[in-house]
């Protein structure tokens, strides 16, 4: 009986339960991803008992609430890691370029490096992680290029970010989502209402996005709220002005580190205004070979700033 | 006799120096140079606890340095210099602090107008940029009389940018642009009732608009074009609130020599990668 009860209950982290309409059982890559993660028999029960109940239960969350948080690689301190880590993601198409394939493959390749550090931050703590993906800048590449990036944003949200959903991510998109193609502003819109209610770490990826226009869509929404008497033009101060940022929507909207890769040293007009106080690190790792030790080099280099703020330390 | 040998020995080896950096900078010319360059002066409190210096002495060395940088930068073509000389945030120092550095300044403020200082010697503009009202009157009225003093010069400009933060004069910029924004509106609204009895919807929708254009008319660096490069001495890498909306695309350097430190070498590295990256980022501007 009990080994009748474990099978059903493995059976059910897999596929995730049944579905009440057609009885039928939902299996996703996500899932199968949990089997990695021990299951202790009291939990294995307990989803049995959740399943008879008839709810749809989701399997993913119980994984992640059984499963221990990773210790932090040595030379880390985890009162010193960082809320908000933005990373501007650059070299794909230089790292392509010196292999002999098509930016296309660079691309996807640091899709693949994005996926893993989501994954990092989610077992080390991070609140909130943050990609530079699209540039407002980026539309003066080749029309090519251009549609290929956009085709591939919406094949990474619709198939590789759904693997998030289990490790309750929340994702949000920031930018001018007007511009861009119909069908990547749908699949944008369904992945941030469903996973709008998650706890875990909130990723922020940049689409159609620059400081400058977060900047100038901040002060176009202040000018509206002043001409429909919502405001006076006297009471526009900066913690007003920092509400009307996209970057908002995060519980720590300002980052604590900003990572470049590729070795260039300049912000390219991603954050400008919420990197005011930001420690930077350049790493000369083009993105897709951007490693797990890496960005543990990034964290400790971090870890050692001292942060003044302008004021008091010598 | 000595003194006399002692000194002769020193005018000359200054002369042959200045002589090879003329020579350095004109090689350096034979690629493009920075229009301008911004400088965060960090670690000069350091520099006076490494050195044993009493307080207040790591930022009197750090004016001589920037002397200096400002003579190489003026010598090499350099037009626009801005420096960091006091952030609204260093207001949250020891008052003691707070009034050393405003009696400094004070000082090295009057000196600018001394003929025999570089302002006059590299024909200068001098530009005091900041949230002024913060700053004590003795200093405001200071600054204020060497904008004026300079405001003919025309060969170079140099931007001292004091109660400054780049969150406060964006702030400022927005309120001021959409001040004015609304009183156009406003202003237009009634024209256009007295003249047509009604409103063109589009028209009033257009001109309500903020655009780029109305938030840098009223930003308080808006005399300068965007920096090319930023230097922030001491090795920390952070922008601490300075020239966030210039600095959207400038190289940034972060030597570890402690401002007081930092010499013509820095300078030489800085430009030497600005010409690396130069070509890629006028590319780039072109397109956009």
């Amino acid at each position: 009986m009990a080994c009748l009860v474990s099978t059903c209950a493995k059976l059910a982290f897999v596929f995730g339960g049944i579905n009440p309409t057609t009885l039928s059982l939902q299996a996703t890559p996500a899932k199968q991803h949990a089997l990695r993660f021990p299951f202790p028999c009291s939990s294995i029960i307990r989803c049995s008992e959740s399943m008879a109940r008839g709810a749809r239960t989701n399997v993913l969350s119980l994984v992640k609430a059984m499963q221990t948080q990773e210790a932090l690689p040595k030379g880390l301190k985890p009162e010193l890691m960082p809320n908000h880590i933005a990373i501007i993601s650059d070299g794909n198409r230089r790292w392509s370029n010196e292999k002999g394939f098509k930016s296309q493959l660079g691309h996807r390749n640091g899709a693949r490096v994005m996926k893993e550090i989501v994954f990092l931050c989610c077992n080390w703590g991070i609140k909130v992680v943050s990609f530079f993906a699209f540039s407002t800048e980026n539309w003066a590449r080749p029309k090519e290029q251009v549609d290929a990036l956009m085709c591939l944003f919406e094949d990474v949200i619709q198939t590789d970010l759904q693997e998030f959903m289990g490790y309750n991510v929340r994702i949000s998109f920031i930018g001018d989502k007007s511009k861009l193609p119909k069908s990547l502003q749908e699949v944008m819109a369904t992945v941030e209402d469903s996973t709008r209610g998650n706890m875990g770490l909130h990723l922020m990826i940049a689409i159609n996005y620059s400081g400058r226009y977060d900047i100038m869509q901040a002060s176009r929404s202040i000018t509206s709220k002043v001409k429909d008497g919502f405001l006076q033009v006297e009471d526009i101060n900066e913690t007003l002005f920092e509400k009307e940022l996209e970057t908002n929507c995060a519980q720590f909207p300002n980052p604590d580190l900003l990572i470049r890769t590729s070795g260039e040293q300049r912000i390219s007009n991603f954050y400008l205004w919420q990197l005011a106080y930001t420690e930077v690190f350049f790493s000369v790792k083009k993105f897709p070979d951007f490693e797990e030790e890496d960005f543990i080099e990034a964290l400790i280099s971090f870890q050692k700033r001292e942060r003044r703020y302008g004021g008091n330390k010598y | 006799m000595e003194n006399k040998i002692e000194s002769y020995a020193r005018s000359s080896v200054g002369s042959l120096v200045n002589h090879m950096r003329r020579l350095l900078f004109r090689v350096l010319s034979t690629g493009p140079i920075p229009n301008h360059i911004a400088f965060i002066l960090d670690g000069n409190r350091r520099y006076a606890k490494k050195q044993n210096l009493g307080e207040g002495m790591g930022h009197r060395a750090g004016f001589v340095t920037l002397m200096s940088l400002m003579k190489y930068c003026y010598e090499l073509g350099v037009k626009y210099v801005t420096v960091y000389a006091f952030s609204i945030d260093n207001f949250k120092r020891r008052p003691e602090e707070v009034q050393s550095l405003m009696d400094l300044m004070l000082e090295k403020i009057e000196g600018l107008l001394k003929e025999e200082s570089i302002v006059n010697q590299y024909g200068v503009r001098v530009y005091f940029v900041g949230n002024l009202k913060l700053l004590n009157a003795p200093v405001r009225d200071a600054a204020e009389k060497v904008m004026k003093a300079t405001a003919n010069n025309n060969k170079s400009i140099l931007l001292i940018c004091v109660a400054y933060t780049s969150t406060d004069e964006i702030t400022h910029a927005a309120q001021e642009a959409i001040d004015e924004k609304w009183g156009e509106i406003q202003e237009s609204s009634k024209a256009s009732i007295a003249q047509n009895g009604e409103i063109s919807q589009e028209k009033h929708e257009g001109n309500r608009t903020i655009k780029v254009a109305d938030i840098e008319r009223h930003i308080y660096m808006g005399v300068a074009p965007d920096p090319d490069i930023l230097v922030r001495t001491s090795g920390e890498t952070r922008l601490s609130n300075f020239l966030l909306w210039q600095t959207s695309t400038c190289l940034l350097y972060s030597p570890k020599a402690l401002w007081p430190e930092i010499g013509l070498r820095h300078l030489v590295w800085a430009v030497l990668n600005f010409q690396r990256v130069h070509p890629y980022l006028e590319k780039r501007r072109k397109q956009v």
